[in-house]
């Protein structure tokens, strides 16, 4: 008796079990997240994941999109490149995601993004700065921070006003610092200013002293920074312990200020920061009303502010994908590439709009963000003199 | 030169910490034979233990030191008693498989306990560095250097000198007999362990203030602590010591006049060259074998 009802309803309930999930126009919408949330940069990665939950939260108060929840499905990738592809993997693969948000730095970026294109499924790029994560032909990528080159455009017009005549640079050993200080470098020489040491640190490197005294035999006037903030604040630090005099300029945007000035000390006075959101002035942000809701709902969760400038990135990519999404009408990955083309709307950073770069046929898209440079001056973050009005 | 000097100078302030995490490991991996992965992790644990100490709890810098030093040695204790002593008589490999888990677990509870935010550990020297001509150097490394020195003498009398450091050399030579001869093997492994694990702590309450104190930092440090061991030779602290000042030196040489991103090849292309032709270590006396 027990085995006939059980083979009249085995292959039923085995056949609702593989009902495509896709019929339901209630069940919520996937959207894959992969981020640093252990390892050396796990801070970054956990303060755009905070960001990315905000996005989801006021996404979903709001109603959702087309009527459905949004759900993100958030990927440690341990700050390992390795991690990063098997992240992407199990996303698109197990849990079937139409669209992903990642990978922080470029080489996490870098090793997810053949899986994009032999899966189909695009990935929003939220903070990689590499020339390389746009120009290799995956039609999958869509940028929505500042390529080096862009940054480096962006400081051009306060070259003089900063007084750099020679320049230094000391770079995380990544795809990020080797393609920061190529194109620091190009914009700096264009500009007539000479540029003089170039060294390297690995990610996990804490001592810097061997690159410090280099550079200080350099004998620049400016050192150009690009690492995440807790190496920045190590190289203040033993800078300090060097007398290292030198203007200090970081790109990249993953400086956090407000950590530095915590961690830091009096190290971190007086050095420039290029950052892509300002939370110590959300009125001077292209939106000021959506990044003073912003920085309002971070603190209303409690969220530490020093995360700020990283977590406006997870916001802005999540809403991209929902844009997206709400274009294509469905959450299928080949019409939220296509949607992803049309998406016009302006996030915590400014506009987001994607332009063609790469390779003719396969091009990836980047966006135009905007770029902002401030300074520590007196322990607390502010404008440059030169952008005072 | 002058670049040169302070480049020998940030080599043996940098080998100067190799060498204090590498005498723990050495007793550790060294005597006791345990490939343990989570020397680190007990590294962090000092750094954690002093942070919350300091800037939570309020000590003064010498007793958060102090503090940080006991944590790890009775954590030390706890994981030889509890996890350890079930698995004396299993191969070296099982032993490692579950010090590889103590690393996993410990890193993870770090990141739990304390986020994946750097910290920063206060301490009470001035910030300005100490100038000798065009040598500048940070009282709190020449403070950390002392230290280590202290420490490493401290190790070697306490197993050259004392009953005790008899005992867990007679043990770790042939533990059969040193239990025929009156040596209470099982408290032999857990002081060892404890002992080997306070000194990582030692060095993480040490170095914390100099870097930043991080769920991840221990990582490093164990590599760089497999390293000085393996160019000391196991069970050699005087080898350790020489090896971990050699291994800084070897690195910032490297870093500054070849090039800084091969700054840690230098380091393990020193290794290999050792592992090659003097395989028992740097400073390991002739021994004749069978």
């Amino acid at each position: 008796m027990l085995k006939r009802a059980a083979a009249t309803f085995l292959p039923l309930l085995l056949a609702l079990a593989f009902l495509p999930a896709a019929g339901d126009a209630q069940a919520p919408i996937k959207i894959g997240v992969i981020e640093p949330l252990s390892g050396p940069v796990a801070a970054s990665g956990n303060y755009v994941r905070m960001g990315a939950e905000i996005a989801r939260d006021w996404i979903n108060a709001r109603g959702g999109i087309n009527g459905r929840k949004i759900d993100l499905l958030i990927e440690d990738n341990k700050s390992d490149p390795k991690e990063a592809a098997s992240a992407a993997e199990k996303l698109i693969v197990r849990d079937k995601v139409p669209a992903i948000m990642g990978a922080w730095g470029s080489s996490m970026t870098l090793a997810a993004m053949p899986k994009l294109e032999e899966y189909g499924v695009p990935m929003v790029v939220e903070t990689s700065s590499a020339a390389s994560v746009t120009k290799r032909g995956n039609p999958w990528v869509f940028r929505i921070s500042p390529p080096s080159e862009m940054e480096a455009l962006g400081l051009e017009q306060y070259v003089d006003k900063l007084g750099v005549k020679k320049a230094d640079f000391l770079a995380v050993n990544t795809d990020w610092g080797r393609g920061s200080i190529t194109a620091f470098g190009d914009m700096l020489k264009k500009k007539g200013v000479q540029v003089g040491a170039a060294e390297f640190m690995e990610q996990s490197a804490t001592d810097m002293n061997a690159q410090l005294t280099k550079i200080k035999a350099a004998g620049g006037d400016t050192l150009f920074l690009t690492t995440a903030v807790e190496q920045i604040t190590l190289v203040l630090k033993q800078g300090q312990e060097q007398r290292l005099q030198r203007k200090v300029i970081t790109t990249g945007g993953s400086s956090s200020p407000t950590q530095l000035i915590k961690q830091a000390g009096p190290a971190a006075e007086g050095s420039y920061h290029i950052v892509f959101f300002m939370p110590w002035f959300p009125e001077a942000m292209p939106d000021g009303k959506l990044a003073k809701a912003f920085v309002d709902e971070w603190n209303k969760r409690g969220h530490p502010f020093e995360g700020l400038t990283e977590g406006f990135r997870g916001h802005d990519g999540i809403a991209t994908i929902a844009e997206a999404v709400k274009i294509a009408g469905k959450d299928e990955p080949a019409a939220i590439r296509d949607a992803l083309w049309k998406v016009s709307f302006t996030g915590v950073n400014g506009p987001i709009k994607f332009d063609k770069d790469g390779p003719a046929g396969k091009e990836s898209g980047q966006s135009k963000p905007s770029i902002f440079i401030v300074q520590v001056r007196d322990g607390k973050v502010a404008l440059p003199d030169f952008l005072k009005k | 030169m002058e670049q040169l000097l302070q480049h020998l100078v940030n080599g043996l302030v940098l080998g100067g910490t190799y060498a204090l995490l590498g005498i723990g490991l050495t007793l550790i991996f060294g005597l006791m034979n345990v490939v343990n992965f989570a020397h680190g992790e007990f590294y962090t644990l000092g750094a954690y233990a002093a942070f919350g100490a300091l800037a939570l709890a309020g000590l003064p810098f010498f007793v958060a030191l102090a503090a940080a030093i006991a944590t790890g040695a009775l954590l030390g204790a706890l994981c030889e008693r509890v996890l350890l002593r079930p698995l004396r008589r299993e191969s070296i490999d099982t032993v490692m498989l579950v010090m590889i888990g103590v690393w996993i677990a410990m890193q993870n509870a770090e990141l739990l306990v304390w986020g994946g935010v750097a910290r920063s550990i206060p301490h009470p020297f001035p910030t300005a560095p100490l100038t000798l001509g065009p040598l500048n150097i940070a009282p709190l490394r020449l403070f950390v250097m002392a230290a280590a020195a202290g420490l490493i003498g401290a190790a070697w009398l306490l197993i050259q000198r004392t009953r005790l450091g008899t005992a867990m050399r007679a043990t770790f030579q042939d533990r059969d007999t040193a239990a025929l001869m009156g040596v209470p093997i099982g408290r032999i492994h857990t002081i060892t362990f404890a002992f080997g694990s306070a000194l990582a702590a030692a060095a993480g309450a040490l170095l914390g203030p100099v870097f930043l104190a991080y769920p991840s930092m221990g990582d490093l440090a164990s590599l760089k602590a497999f390293s000085v061991v393996i160019l000391g030779g196991l069970g050699n602290l005087a080898g350790a010591t020489l090896g971990g000042l050699l291994l800084g030196v070897a690195e910032e040489l490297g870093a500054g006049y070849v090039s800084s991103g091969y700054r840690d090849a230098v380091g393990f292309v020193a290794i290999i060259l050792v592992l090659i032709f003097r395989p028992a270590g740097l400073f390991a006396r002739a021994e004749r074998i069978g």
